[in-house]
């Protein structure tokens, strides 16, 4: 066993292994190395460097289920699936999508906390590096997700509302050396400041104390479709009973052939 | 120099043999174990949706006619009481989520993750053990054949080997069905999202999700046992209809002002540009109808008509 051949496979079969490890920790993401995380204690350039996927594009809406709610106008008075409270429901069963148009409301089913549960297309881009825009077909409306150490700016509210934005990570900053941060997985977006709008086409409120809470989770399937899941959680101890909480499926398209700008219309 | 040389090699083989193992675990800080519950906000009740409802499901010709044939009465054949639903009842049952993984006891190694069992459907067990799929011409079961793996830190399952049996809303799915899930935790919600691919009776994936809470009440872990009992449906018998004769075909329309070419499903009703082809057909009724049954389930909902999560 001592013969220099023997030492020769020592070795290889030493470094082999270990090399193994290595590239196994690294496709495990143990490297900590790869975009959207923070090497030891620098800080990443801005949101757009910083970010774990790529949201910027077309994206088409799936509407695969409540589609009776969210394709066309339910009837007045149709709250199923909805926690409304009472003063919601006096709300909402005075609704008069006409006085929306005469008032000029036509866009109260347009607000944040409802327009990303709509039969809509989005676009996705950066405005700058830490502001990513998203444009809707579906009522011509835009959103704009504020990065950075910021707080919800006061001011006039709009449908849209001040949306602070940030990575956010699922695992604890644990393990793997204190001065890594854990890799950032998904996007998380806080929504105040909206103008009182509507949760469902019928009426039920969602008033201006409103904070719309959403998690951005982008995957991609085996056969190459790119999918977002936009799970939205909206707090109104107002309208209602408890928080409401509902999933959004956006998929992926090629180009903005498809983009079809519609304005706000109160009744369809 | 041999000693130094073969603890190297035994270092190197240890220490991958434990990492290898660990390759299961989930992401240090992300716990799935736990009582899951929802609000159903998704698909609620049974005015959410009617017996012939296919609205936003991608069904193809071949599933187009088997909904129309179907009834619903089949499930009180002596012969289908017990056969329970198939895994992709979690997306869209109204059950519980209870979750907890299953270990080795020597290393303490992730075996398995299992979500628990209903009424009417079985425990879901998701291999982390890097065990294959079985072979394409192995037994079918219910509950299918399930492994998972964390991408990053979500759980991903892929599911195979289900029998033939009913998808959400009496919809059919084949033997050939797959199924995708992922188990995506933010803070004390649980986004379970899947894809659902049937070469036989969907002409595009199928997208589902349901969202969950955390709850310290204890729910249900295990399928209740079945026991068959007479239900008006003798042995040997499948209820069905003829073409032309299923009664509840129109129902959809006649109640929400639908149109059957949306009730009846089909991968267009999924995407916005198919509310411009049904605009001039749909009539929004004046109010919102349930029979006294469905009323009396909370059929058009209102304040205390969701239970609040305890936690």
């Amino acid at each position: 066993m001592g013969h220099p051949f023997f030492k020769n496979v020592y070795l290889l079969i030493g470094a082999g292994g270990l090399a193994v490890i290595l590239l196994t920790m690294q496709d495990r993401g143990y490297s900590q190395t790869g975009r959207g995380t923070t090497q030891g204690n620098q800080t990443a350039p801005n949101a757009k460097a910083a970010a774990p996927f790529d949201p910027t594009g077309y994206w088409v809406s799936l509407i695969t289920n409540n589609w009776r709610f969210r394709m066309v106008p339910p009837a007045k008075g149709d709250y199923a699936g909805l926690p409304i409270s009472v003063a919601g429901k006096k709300i909402a069963d005075a609704w008069d999508p006409a006085r929306d148009e005469a008032a000029g409301n036509q866009c109260k089913y347009y607000g944040a906390a409802s327009i990303m549960y709509q039969p809509t297309r989005l676009h996705i881009t950066w405005q700058d590096d830490n502001t990513l825009r998203m444009d809707t077909d579906a009522g011509t409306q835009t959103r704009l997700f504020q990065f950075g150490n910021r707080t919800a700016p006061q001011g006039r509210s709009t449908w849209q509302g001040s949306s602070v934005a940030a990575w956010e990570a699922r695992r604890a900053n644990v393990g793997r050396g204190n001065n890594t941060a854990p890799s950032a997985r998904y996007l998380k977006v806080t929504t105040t400041n909206m103008l009182p709008g509507y949760l469902r086409k019928n009426g039920v409120p969602y008033g201006e104390s409103a904070v719309l809470t959403e998690y951005y989770d982008l995957f991609q399937e085996q056969d190459g479709t790119r999918m977002m899941f936009v799970t939205a959680v909206v707090q109104d101890p107002v309208n209602l009973e408890q928080r409401y909480i509902v999933i959004s499926h956006f998929k992926k398209e090629p180009d903005g052939s498809k983009w079809d700008p519609t304005p706000c219309s109160a009744r369809w | 120099m041999k000693i130094l040389y073969a603890a190297a090699i035994a270092i190197v083989v240890v220490g991958y043999v434990g990492f290898a193992q660990g390759v299961n675990e989930a992401p240090e800080g992300v716990e799935l174990t736990g009582n899951w519950v929802s609000r159903s906000f998704t698909e609620w009740n049974t005015n959410t949706h009617r017996a012939f409802d296919f609205l936003g499901m991608p069904l193809n010709e071949a599933a187009h006619a088997w909904t129309l044939s179907h009834s619903e009465e089949q499930a009180s054949e002596p012969e289908r009481q017990c056969a329970f639903y198939s895994s992709t009842y979690f997306p869209y049952g109204f059950a519980p989520l209870p979750m907890w993984k299953e270990t080795e006891l020597q290393t303490g190694s992730t075996v398995a993750w299992v979500v628990g069992g209903w009424l009417d459907v079985v425990p879901m067990v998701i291999w982390m053990d890097g065990r294959p799929h079985p072979s394409t011409y192995a037994p079918h079961s219910s509950s299918g054949f399930t492994t998972g793996v964390w991408e990053d830190d979500v759980l991903t399952t892929h599911t195979t080997h289900m029998i033939a049996n009913l998808l959400h809303r009496r919809a059919p799915h084949s033997d050939l069905a797959t199924m995708t899930l992922r188990f995506s935790r933010h803070a004390d919600i649980l986004s379970l999202t899947g894809r659902i691919e049937d070469p036989v009776y969907l002409s595009e994936p199928l997208y589902v999700s349901r969202e969950w809470e955390l709850s310290s009440v204890p729910v249900n872990r295990a399928a209740v046992p079945c026991t068959i009992a007479y239900e008006g449906v003798a042995e040997g018998t499948v209820p069905h209809y003829l073409p032309g004769q299923n009664p509840f075909v129109e129902e959809t329309t006649k109640l929400w002002g639908i149109p059957l070419e949306a009730v009846q499903g089909g991968a267009e009703t999924m995407y916005p540009e198919f509310r411009k082809k049904i605009k001039d057909k749909y009539v929004r009724p004046e109010k919102c109808v349930a029979n006294a049954a469905e009323l009396a389930a909370g059929g058009c909902g209102g304040p205390g008509r969701v239970a609040p999560v305890i936690n």
